[in-house]
C-alpha cells in the first residue's frame, strides 16, 4: 500500500504568501520533499523594460517589490545614474536612506505579523500593522503614495522633505523601540514560540552561501555580510551602525536578527534626520530625464533589500530604450533553498519555516 | 424539573386539556429550550468573540449592522442559511452529509445535562458525570467522518490531527474529573454543585482544592474544543480550514455552531464542577434580599442561580478568548508531549493527592 501522500500546497493557499505551489511529499506528517514551483505572479517585469524608456519604466520598478518599493526603486536609479555618471546630491542620498531604512522597518513589521499568523497567532499582525500604519501614513505625507511611492528619481528625490516631515518621523523613531519591545515581551521568551521555532528549518551557513541566500537569511546563519557595511553604497559609510548577526542558524535566529535589523534600521534613520535637519543642499540634480541619453554600457547596483541582495543590472545600447534589465532579487534564493530546510520535519513546520524566509511572490517572480 | 412539570400540567388541566397529553409533550419543551438556548448563545457568543478580539488587537470588530454591530452574527447565519451547498466530486455523500450532524447532536445533548439551576435540570442522571465524558467524546466521529468523506487531503490530516488530539486530551480530563468526583462523593451535577455550598461561599468551591486539576482541565478542554493553541485540526496556516475545509452552507454552519455551543457547555461544565455552578458568588441570594416575602421567591432563586452560572460561564469563555489572542498554535509532536508527559501524569498525581485531601479533612475515604 501506497502510504506517502502528494500534497499541493498552493498556488491558491491561505498562507502561501502570494501564489507559491509546494508539491509537498508527505509520509503521515512528516516531510519526505517539497518542489517549489514559481511563475504565478509573473509580470514580465524584465521583458516590458526592454520595451520602455527609462523614464517610463521607473514607476514600474516599484512594482518589483511591493513591500520594499524604496529598495528596487534605488537600485534602478541608481544603476541609471551611474550609467549617466551623473553625481547625486549627499542631501539626497540621506533622503533615499532615510526612507530605505524606514521601509525596511515597514517591511520587516509587516514580516513579524505574518509570521506570527503563520504560527497561529493572530494579534501580532495587528500590532504590527499599526506600527507599520504610521510609516505608511509618513511615505503618504511624503510622496503621495502609500505603497508603489515613484519616489527617487534620476538624480536625486522628486522632492525635499520638510521639517515638519521630519519632526514627524523623529516623533516616530522615539515611539516605536517601545512597540518592538512589546513584541517582544509576548513573543521571544513564549514556550509556545520557542518550541516552533528553536531547532527548526536549520540553515548551515555552507548550504546558505551555496544557495546564495543574502540579508537576514544569511545573517542568521552567522554569516556576516551586510552589503550596507562590506561595500558601502548611497552613504551608508558615513552613518554608523552595527550588522545584526546571530549564528544559531534556524528559524528563532532569523527572527533575532530580523528585530535587530528594525533597531539598527532606527539608529541609521536617527542619523539621516539629524544630518537632514542641520544640513541643506540641493536635493536633486537636474537632468534631462526625458530624453534621457544614456551611453553604452552596462552596470549592476546593488542594494541591501530587506529580503537580501538586491541587483539591477541595466545594459545600454546607447537607444533610449534599456537593451536589457535583470533584476537579483533576495526572495527568489530563499524559496530555493526551503526544501533543504523542511526536510524531515513535522507538516506544521513547512509554513512556519517558510514563513521565517521572509519571502514574498511579486519579488520572486518578477 | 418537577417544578416545571407540575407548572405545565397545572397550566393544561386549568384549560381542560387531560393529564396524558401533558406527558407526552412535556419532554419536546426542554428540547425547543437548548435548541433556541444553542441558537441564541453561539449567535452572542460568535459576537462577543469578535467584539474580545477586536479589543486585544485594537479594533473595532462588526460595527456595521445594527447599533454596535449587534445583527452582524445574525446576517451571518443568514447568509449561510442561503448559501449553496457544494456536492464535492469523488466524495461520500452519505456519510458527507451525515458528519455535520454527528458532530452537532451530541453537543445538543450535553446541553441537557447541565443544572442551569436547581430545577433547571433536564437529564438528572446519578452519573451526569459519566454520561458527559461518553456524549463528549462522540463528536470526534463526526469529525473523523467529515475528513474521510470530503476527498481532500487537508480535511484528512486535520481529521487524523483531530482524532489524535482529543483521543490524548481525554486522559487527564477523566482524571480530573475523577478527583472531583471523589471530592464531592457523587456523579451527579446537581450533587456535586450542593457539595461546593457552604459557610465560606467562594471558599468552599472545588477550585481550590483542586486548582492543580482546574488548570488540567482547562487547558485539555481548549484541546477538546481544537481551540488556539490547540487549533491544528483547522490551522489556517496549512491545512486551510481542516476538516471543514470542503464544506460549505448550511453544512459548515452545523460545524460552526456545534464548536461554539461545545464551547459554551463547556465552560457551563467546569464553571458547575469548579466554581459551584449555579450557586451564588455573593454565598446569599440577591432574591432574598429584595423579595424575601414575595410569593414567588422560588421562582426569583431559580432566575437567580440561572443568571450566576451565566457569569460564571461567561468569564470562562472570556478567558477561552484571552487564550486564544494571546498564543501562537503549538507543533504536533509537542501537542502529543504535552498531554503524554506532563498533563496526564499531573493529573494522577492531583487525583491521589486530592483522595489524601479528603481522607485526612473529612476522615474517610469517599
Amino acid at each position: 500500500m501506497n502510504k506517502i501522500i502528494k500534497l499541493n500546497v498552493g498556488p491558491q493557499h491561505p498562507s502561501t504568501h502570494g501564489v507559491l505551489r509546494l508539491i509537498t511529499e508527505l509520509d503521515g506528517e512528516k516531510i519526505l520533499s517539497v518542489e517549489p514551483v514559481v511563475g504565478y505572479l509573473h509580470r514580465g517585469m524584465e521583458k516590458l523594460a526592454e520595451n520602455r524608456s527609462y523614464l517610463q519604466y521607473l514607476p514600474m520598478v516599484d512594482r518589483v517589490d511591493y513591500l520594499g518599493s524604496f529598495f528596487t526603486s534605488y537600485a534602478y536609479c541608481n544603476a541609471v545614474e551611474k550609467l549617466l555618471f551623473v553625481e547625486v546630491p549627499k542631501r539626497a542620498e540621506y533622503i533615499r536612506m532615510l526612507c530605505m531604512e524606514l521601509n525596511r522597518i515597514a517591511s520587516h513589521l509587516l514580516w513579524l505579523g505574518t509570521f506570527m499568523l503563520d504560527l497561529g497567532a493572530s494579534s501580532p499582525l495587528f500590532y504590527c500593522f499599526r506600527d507599520r500604519e504610521v510609516i505608511l501614513s509618513l511615505f503618504e505625507e511624503l510622496t503621495g503614495q502609500r505603497m508603489m511611492y515613484n519616489y527617487f528619481v534620476f538624480g536625486g528625490v522628486r522632492h525635499d522633505v520638510s521639517d515638519d516631515w521630519l519632526c514627524k518621523v523623529s516623533s516616530f523613531i522615539a515611539n516605536l523601540p517601545k512597540s518592538i519591545s512589546d513584541y517582544e515581551k509576548i513573543i521571544t521568551e513564549n514556550p509556545i514560540f520557542l518550541d516552533r521555532t528553536l531547532n527548526k528549518g536549520i540553515l548551515k551557513p555552507q548550504t546558505a552561501l551555496q544557495f546564495s541566500v543574502t540579508g537576514p537569511n544569511l545573517r542568521a546563519s552567522g554569516v556576516e555580510v551586510d552589503y550596507r557595511k562590506v561595500m558601502p553604497y548611497s552613504v551608508y559609510g558615513d552613518v554608523d551602525f552595527v550588522i545584526s548577526e546571530s549564528n544559531r542558524c534556524d528559524s528563532y535566529a532569523r527572527y533575532l536578527v530580523r528585530i535587530q535589523e528594525m533597531k539598527t534600521s532606527l539608529d541609521i534613520v536617527k542619523q539621516a534626520v539629524l544630518y537632514l535637519k542641520n544640513n541643506s543642499d540641493n536635493y536633486l540634480t537636474k537632468i534631462n530625464s526625458l530624453n534621457l541619453k544614456i551611453p553604452e554600457g552596462e552596470y549592476t547596483s546593488y542594494v541591501e533589500s530587506s529580503r537580501g541582495l538586491l541587483n539591477c543590472y541595466i545594459k545600454s545600447d546607447g537607444s533610449p530604450k534599456p537593451y536589457r534589465v535583470k533584476w537579483r532579487t533576495g526572495s527568489y534564493y530563499s524559496v530555493q533553498v526551503l526544501p533543504e530546510l523542511v526536510k524531515g520535519l513535522n507538516y506544521n513546520d513547512l509554513i512556519a519555516v517558510f514563513g521565517s524566509l521572509d519571502v514574498i511572490m511579486p519579488e520572486v517572480d518578477r | 424539573m418537577n417544578y416545571l412539570y407540575f407548572l405545565y400540567i397545572q397550566f393544561l388541566l386549568n384549560h381542560n386539556i387531560p393529564k396524558i397529553f401533558g406527558d407526552i409533550t412535556f419532554p419536546f419543551i426542554p428540547f425547543c429550550i437548548v435548541a433556541a438556548m444553542i441558537i441564541f448563545v453561539v449567535l452572542v457568543l460568535v459576537l462577543l468573540e469578535r467584539k474580545v478580539l477586536a479589543l486585544f488587537t485594537q479594533r473595532k470588530g462588526p460595527n456595521r449592522v445594527g447599533p454596535w454591530g449587534m445583527f452582524q452574527t445574525i446576517a451571518d447565519a443568514i447568509k449561510l442559511l442561503c448559501k449553496q451547498n457544494i456536492d464535492i466530486l469523488g466524495s461520500d455523500k452519505f456519510l458527507f452529509n451525515i458528519a455535520p450532524i454527528v458532530v452537532f447532536v451530541p453537543v445538543m445533548m450535553l446541553w441537557g445535562i447541565i443544572p442551569y439551576s436547581s430545577e433547571f435540570v433536564f437529564m438528572n442522571f446519578s452519573v451526569s458525570v459519566l454520561l458527559y465524558i461518553s456524549i463528549a467524546a462522540l463528536p470526534v466521529i463526526g469529525i473523523i467522518l467529515s475528513g474521510y468523506a470530503s476527498n481532500s487531503k487537508y480535511s484528512l490530516i486535520g481529521a487524523m490531527r483531530s482524532g489524535a488530539q482529543i483521543i490524548s486530551y481525554e486522559l487527564p480530563i477523566m482524571f480530573v474529573l475523577l478527583s472531583i468526583v471523589a471530592l464531592s462523593s457523587s456523579m451527579n451535577l446537581k450533587d456535586i454543585v450542593y457539595s461546593q455550598l457552604g459557610e465560606g461561599a467562594i471558599l468552599c468551591w472545588h477550585v481550590f482544592p483542586c486548582i492543580v486539576g482546574f488548570i488540567i482541565i482547562f487547558i485539555c478542554m481548549l484541546a477538546e474544543l481544537n481551540r488556539c493553541p490547540f487549533d491544528l485540526p483547522e490551522a489556517e496556516s496549512e491545512l486551510v480550514a481542516g476538516y471543514n475545509t470542503e464544506y460549505s452552507g448550511m453544512r459548515f454552519a452545523l460545524f460552526f455552531l456545534a464548536e461554539y455551543a461545545l464551547m459554551f457547555i463547556m465552560a457551563a461544565f467546569l464553571a458547575t464542577l469548579f466554581w459551584g455552578g449555579y450557586l451564588p458568588i455573593t454565598g446569599k441570594y440577591i432574591s432574598e434580599i429584595f423579595f424575601s416575602d414575595n410569593q414567588f421567591l422560588p421562582v426569583f432563586i431559580y432566575f437567580e442561580q440561572f443568571f450566576w452560572l451565566m457569569i460564571k460561564t461567561f468569564i470562562l469563555v472570556f478567558l477561552f478568548m484571552l487564550v486564544r489572542a494571546t498564543l501562537p498554535r503549538l507543533g504536533t509532536q509537542s501537542l502529543m508531549k504535552l498531554s503524554w508527559y506532563l498533563l496526564l501524569p499531573l493529573s494522577m498525581i492531583n487525583f491521589i493527592v486530592i483522595i489524601i485531601f479528603k481522607y485526612f479533612i473529612e476522615g474517610g475515604v469517599l
